[in-house]
């Protein structure tokens, strides 16, 4: 046991680590401050608020979390969790009880100081009465918050969770300031290094560099950002080819060549937890039946899909959502291989006979799902399973398709830990439990680590949770889908770019510069 | 008399019109599958979140109740708040005296970029149109008259989408003489604003141009064999003075129509051209507001567009009454 390295001091060493590496900035660069940051970004709405509950797509998680709003921690570049507006934090040992000590001399935009209240109040948004809130299952995890003094916020736990820290770094939770939360949103008025100068939804937003941040000096480094709405890929991308802005996110596969070809643009690329899946409803015939599942675990040609929908731009997946940007990602499980032979054989075990199967799917699920649809269909084909592709609308099929029909096509963008995303889509009883498959071993082990502080302990945990997932769940995780993003080589970044999201974490913003 | 009852009649036609497109743009948005509070909600629709949208916004009453209150509230001119921003609106407050999230707020700048652009188009197509059409008349059968002929009806034939990347491939990637992003904003100047409508507004100079110059063209043609101007050719006048003075004056009629037509369309179906270009003009917020199922705004659109076929039509009836004296005395 001597070897043992608690998970409680990996925390507070992190986060001690986090508020170094604010205080002053590494030797490999000297970030130069000013200019206008043009971002041209898909995913803008003309529903979109600065109401961060509601924040889904990349635009508004960009100019919210990414700009205008903090939220108490960060995943940095490098996956490393650190403060935001929280300075440090700590636990009890069963990982119940929280403490967050805060900032202090932070001002919102309108002035006000920045205090425990409004952490408080910011989290209780996500609860309160008829709230639209994505951060529900996060927030209503809490028993009780407490201030305990003007900079420090207590948070009791209805059940241990080692992750917490990492869930209060969710976009959705940003610090908005207490007493006037209804203003805050409708003027976007955030503690972010970045003030509201206009905001036209679903069109342009500009933001101005605000002066009385407290680390204005190593966070936020324009003068002005600004972030216009471009749908179109096409259009996106001659913007980008062009010079007319200086960054874009979600490049078209089919364009990359030539950007690279283009000596102004830089293409990022970075393989992140992002997967498009299949997942089937287990409780359903011929589901319900482990073999069946196996079989089609084996009828999928993974590199196929990988080839010809991502053109390459991504991974094989092993039916488990846990990805490269994980810390507990275990990459040395056996992979599931197309195999028509071990197919059969599961068939045969399932004792279905020759099996007719329908797919549901949509580009609305992800784009080039329905050729993945047809390549699953000829490879399944050649094991035996008849699988009917069912093209569905990309209107409503989230609400009409998605978990209600046995067997359609999905995706996840993944998350910061293990836990969150079990608990997001694999926990029994959870809303988007999308294959509802039940695994008493997978559930409790998943309970189990939660409340584990202990990281070794939780490597093993989680281990066994990917590969019982990858064996018998439910889900078909055929490959997990890079991150591809292009910016002008005028900009300069850290040495490694986020993988959680889309440009640098969403935070490019709050860490990119111009050399 | 005459003119200003045709005037009133066709006001009147105009009115029941709208009212049947309503009914119709309501009905086939409610068929659509899925409703705001899906779309809002995408992935992280749970049935109690999109039960609460949809008791907020009265999603959940009957769709004829929805249309009554609608039409009566746009009957007095209130074409309600757009679903998009009624969670931002709930935010300002009730002592804020701007209308935020209201349809009208959100459509009127939408529009004026899109009168901005159609204004732009027009000043530079119809005075091009015009010409050529005039001279593929005066030349009629020369090999002006045939390139005229060809490379409009190749623009006229081809999808806009392609003419515009097609210009942008010339005018902003080849030679970066224009902006490929249309994105007006307030507080440009008119200059700006200018440079950045250029491209599209040359991609839908291309596509209106075939149209008005061979009307043009055909309609001058048309009246060449009649005896007045064969008078006119007997005096001995010069074949540019007897198709200017003589023979256009008589051939406007068909002219304004067809003008007309393309201004209408140039405010209801540039669609493709703003979101190749990323202009925010009311095609945009329009496919945007579908895309949402945000029927408000839907609905505001769609009168917009129904107002500015029906008016410029009417308006083009009259001027071609008034352009005509034979026709400003119906018997």
């Amino acid at each position: 046991m001597t070897n043992q390295f608690s998970r409680r001091t990996l925390l507070q060493t992190s986060a001690a680590a986090g508020l170094l590496s604010t205080m002053g900035m590494p030797a490999w660069a000297a970030p130069k401050h000013g200019g206008r940051l043009r971002l041209g970004l898909a995913g803008a709405n003309t529903s979109d608020t600065w109401d961060s509950r509601t924040h889904s797509d990349n635009y508004m998680i960009n100019m919210g979390a990414g700009c205008v709003f903090e939220t108490l921690t960060e995943v940095a570049s490098d996956g490393s969790l650190r403060g935001e507006l929280a300075e440090s934090w700590e636990a009890t040992p069963d990982a119940k009880v929280w403490t967050f000590n805060l900032r202090k001399g932070v001002k919102f935009h309108n002035g006000k100081s920045f205090g425990a209240d409004d952490v408080i109040e910011s989290m209780k948004m996500h609860v309160e009465e008829g709230a639209k809130s994505a951060a529900k299952p996060i927030v209503s995890s809490v028993d009780e918050m407490k201030k305990l003094s003007d900079t420090q916020v207590q948070f009791t736990l209805k059940s241990g969770s080692a992750d917490f820290p990492y869930l209060v770094s969710d976009y959705h939770i940003c610090i908005f300031p207490a007493g006037m939360i209804a203003e805050a949103i409708s003027k976007g008025i955030g503690t972010g290094p970045y003030q509201v100068v206009s905001f036209e939804p679903g069109v342009r937003t500009l933001v101005k560099k605000f002066e009385d941040h407290y680390r204005a000096d190593t966070v936020g480094y324009f003068a002005e950002v600004e972030a216009i709405a471009i749908a179109d890929a096409s259009a996106r991308m001659n913007a980008m080819m062009t010079g007319q802005v200086d960054a874009v996110n979600r490049v078209d596969f089919k364009t990359v060549p030539l950007m690279k070809a283009n000596p102004n643009v830089e293409i990022i690329e970075v393989t992140g937890n992002m997967h498009n899946v299949f997942p089937m409803l287990c409780k359903m015939e011929p589901f319900n039946n482990v073999h069946v599942r196996q079989a089609l675990k084996h009828a999928v040609n993974r590199q196929e899909m990988v080839d010809k929908i991502l053109l390459g731009h991504g991974a094989i997946g092993n039916d488990h959502p846990i990805g490269p940007a994980n810390q507990y990602y275990a990459g040395n499980l056996p992979q599931i291989q197309y195999d028509p032979d071990k197919a059969k054989f599961h068939m045969n075990k399932a004792g279905l006979g020759n099996l007719k199967l329908d797919l549901h799917v949509s580009e609305g699920a992800f784009a080039g799902a329905t050729d993945a649809g047809q390549l699953y269909s000829n490879s399944a084909a050649k094991c035996g399973i008849t699988i009917n592709v069912i093209q569905e609308p990309a209107d409503g099929y989230w609400s009409n398709v998605w978990m209600k029909k046995p067997w359609c096509a999905s995706y996840w963008s993944g998350r910061a830990t293990e836990d969150w995303m079990f608990q997001t889509a694999y926990e029994s009883g959870q809303p988007w439990n999308e294959a509802g498959w039940e695994n008493e071993r997978f559930q409790s082990l998943l309970k189990q680590g939660r409340s584990e502080l202990d990281s070794a302990k939780r490597r093993d945990i989680y281990t066994e949770m990917q590969s019982l997932c990858s064996q018998e769940g439910g889900t078909i995780i055929p490959m997990y889908q890079n991150y591809l993003d292009a910016a002008s080589t005028k900009l300069a970044h850290g040495p490694k770019v986020g993988n959680l999201w889309m440009l640098d974490n969403s935070r490019i913003s709050k860490r990119w510069w111009f050399a | 008399m005459g003119i200003l009852s045709i005037i009133l009649k066709r006001l009147g036609l105009g009115v029941l019109t709208l009212f049947l497109v309503s009914i119709i743009i309501f009905m086939a948005v409610n068929m659509l599958p899925g409703d705001f509070a899906q779309a809002l909600l995408g992935q992280a629709a749970t049935p109690e979140a999109v039960a609460a949208i949809r008791a907020d916004l009265g999603l959940d009453r009957p769709i004829a109740s929805r249309y009554f209150d609608w039409l009566i509230g746009a009957a007095r001119g209130d074409f309600g708040t757009s679903f998009a921003q009624a969670n931002f609106s709930a935010y300002v407050g009730e002592n804020s005296s701007s209308n935020y999230g209201s349809v009208a707020t959100q459509l009127a700048p939408r529009f004026a970029n899109t009168v901005f652009l159609a204004s732009v188009t027009a000043v530079i197509a119809i005075p091009i149109s015009l010409i050529i059409g005039i001279l593929a008349a005066l030349y009629r059968y020369s090999v002006f008259d045939r390139v005229a002929n060809v490379s409009t009806l190749t623009s006229i034939s081809s999808p806009e989408f392609f003419v515009a990347y097609i210009l942008i491939l010339v005018l902003a990637v080849l030679n970066p003489l224009l902006p490929s992003l249309s994105n007006i904003f307030d507080g440009m100047s008119f200059g700006e604003r200018l440079e950045k409508t250029l491209l599209p507004a040359l991609t839908l100079t291309l596509v209106v141009t075939a149209h008005m110059m061979r009307m043009t063209r055909a309609a001058i043609i048309n009246l060449l064999a009649s005896p007045y101007i064969e008078m006119a050719r007997l005096k001995g006048l010069s074949p540019f003075r007897v198709i200017v003075v003589h023979a256009l004056p008589n051939a406007l009629a068909p002219i304004i129509n067809v003008v007309a037509l393309n201004l209408a369309y140039l405010i209801t179906g540039v669609v493709v051209v703003e979101v190749v270009f990323v202009y925010p003009g009311i095609g945009q917020l329009f496919v945007d507001s579908v895309k949402i199922r945000d029927i408000p705004v839907v609905q505001a659109c769609c009168m917009v567009f129904a107002s500015a076929y029906i008016l410029l039509n009417l308006l083009a009836d009259i001027m071609a009454i008034l352009s005509n004296p034979r026709l400003r005395m119906p018997k």
